[in-house]
């Protein structure tokens, strides 16, 4: 049998962690029932596109995420759209006419967005050829340069004298 | 030095210019909430809305057009009365409208008409005609995400200038009315 002290402390972080589940489920579903579709294939469509569709008033939130007024009124339109037989690309298109590639919460690709999209890649590509340059050029300075010809003649003459030395001795005192 | 040993100020510099470029852009005292419209220089969107009667003609692309060929250019403001900034922006409309050259016409967005009519009997009705968007369609063939939004439509029919809120003195003096004379020159 548990102490009752324990027991209240174990409900209380149950409660809790069922209040923050209910708060996270209501953020993840704010498309109401009432605007779903009942062909489960287009709702499907409808929610993969509106995924993808910023909400104008809360911006950094999907329309399939925001309860704004005008997301509702998008998601709707969405919807209306396919009804009526719009490819999901047409229903896109159909709201970048209207609010710009704003709308779209991923950059489109093309020539105004390529540095966006490919600025950090071309940028780590640069700082990749300048370290292996860098590395190059450090191998070679570490590397002795080779001797001229008069470095090579003293070489010589100091080689010869190294022969020398190990000769027996034969004049002088210790 | 070398110019080779000056290298390492690269950084130094490419952080610099970035830095400058940031400052100048948050000098500009503009809202990053505020989207360009995708609609400046494209015809202006097809809709036709009922009035706030039964008696009341509404408005229409119709309207417009008759506008640009008397010559003038015409000012459509979203508006409602449940939005507070429309009605700091009222009196700016009332002041735009009574210029020779301009046709303003109001949409009442997502907003009772009884409730509008009550709005402007109390500050005065500036619109040459209203149209009803009741369930908000037409706002969002103009791309717009709240009210007020007014845009400025030439002769021809094509926007030319969309403001995201409220109009301000400033707005007015430096943007609109240079824009008017422009337009009805």
């Amino acid at each position: 049998m548990k102490r009752p002290l324990q027991m209240k402390r174990r409900f209380l972080s149950l409660a809790f962690l069922a209040a923050l589940l209910s708060a996270v489920s209501a953020l993840a579903f704010a498309v109401e029932p009432n605007e779903m579709l009942s062909d489960p294939g287009l709702e499907a469509r409808a929610r993969v596109i509106s995924r993808d569709i910023r909400c104008l008033v809360c911006q950094n939130q999907s329309i399939d995420d925001s309860q704004a007024e005008l997301a509702h009124d998008l998601r709707v339109l969405i919807r209306e759209r396919l009804l009526a037989g719009d490819s999901d690309q047409q229903v896109r298109d159909y709201l970048v006419a209207r609010y710009g590639d704003f709308v779209l919460l991923a950059p489109p690709l093309k020539p105004k967005t390529y540095l966006l999209w490919f600025g950090p890649a071309a940028i780590f590509l640069v700082a990749l050829i300048l370290i292996a340059l860098y590395f190059r050029r450090r191998r070679q300075d570490a590397a002795p340069a080779p001797l001229n010809a008069e470095e090579a003649a003293r070489l010589e003459t100091l080689l010869a004298e190294d022969d020398d030395t190990t000769a027996p001795r034969r004049e002088g005192p210790r | 030095m070398t110019p080779r040993r000056l290298l390492f100020l690269l950084p130094i510099l490419l952080f610099a210019g970035l830095a400058a470029y940031f400052l100048l852009r948050l000098g500009e005292n503009r809202d990053p909430s505020e989207i360009p419209s995708a609609l400046i220089d494209q015809p202006a969107p097809a809709f036709a809305l009922p009035g706030m009667t039964e008696a009341d003609a509404g408005l229409s692309n119709a309207d417009l057009a008759r506008a640009g060929t008397e010559g003038k250019v015409t000012i459509v403001n979203f508006f409602a009365s449940w939005c507070l900034p429309c009605r700091a922006e009222h009196p700016l409309l009332t002041q735009l409208a009574a210029h020779p050259k301009v046709a303003l016409y109001g949409i009442l967005y997502k907003d009772e008409p009884a409730a509008a009519a009550v709005w402007l009997k109390g500050l005065g009705n500036p619109y040459g005609a209203i149209g009803v968007d009741a369930k908000g369609r037409t706002g969002i063939d103009f791309g717009i995400s709240g009210v007020p939004e007014t845009f400025i439509i030439d002769r021809a029919g094509h926007i030319r200038l969309r403001q995201w809120g409220p109009l301000d003195q400033p707005t007015i003096d430096r943007k609109i009315m240079p824009l008017l004379d422009e337009l009805t020159r």
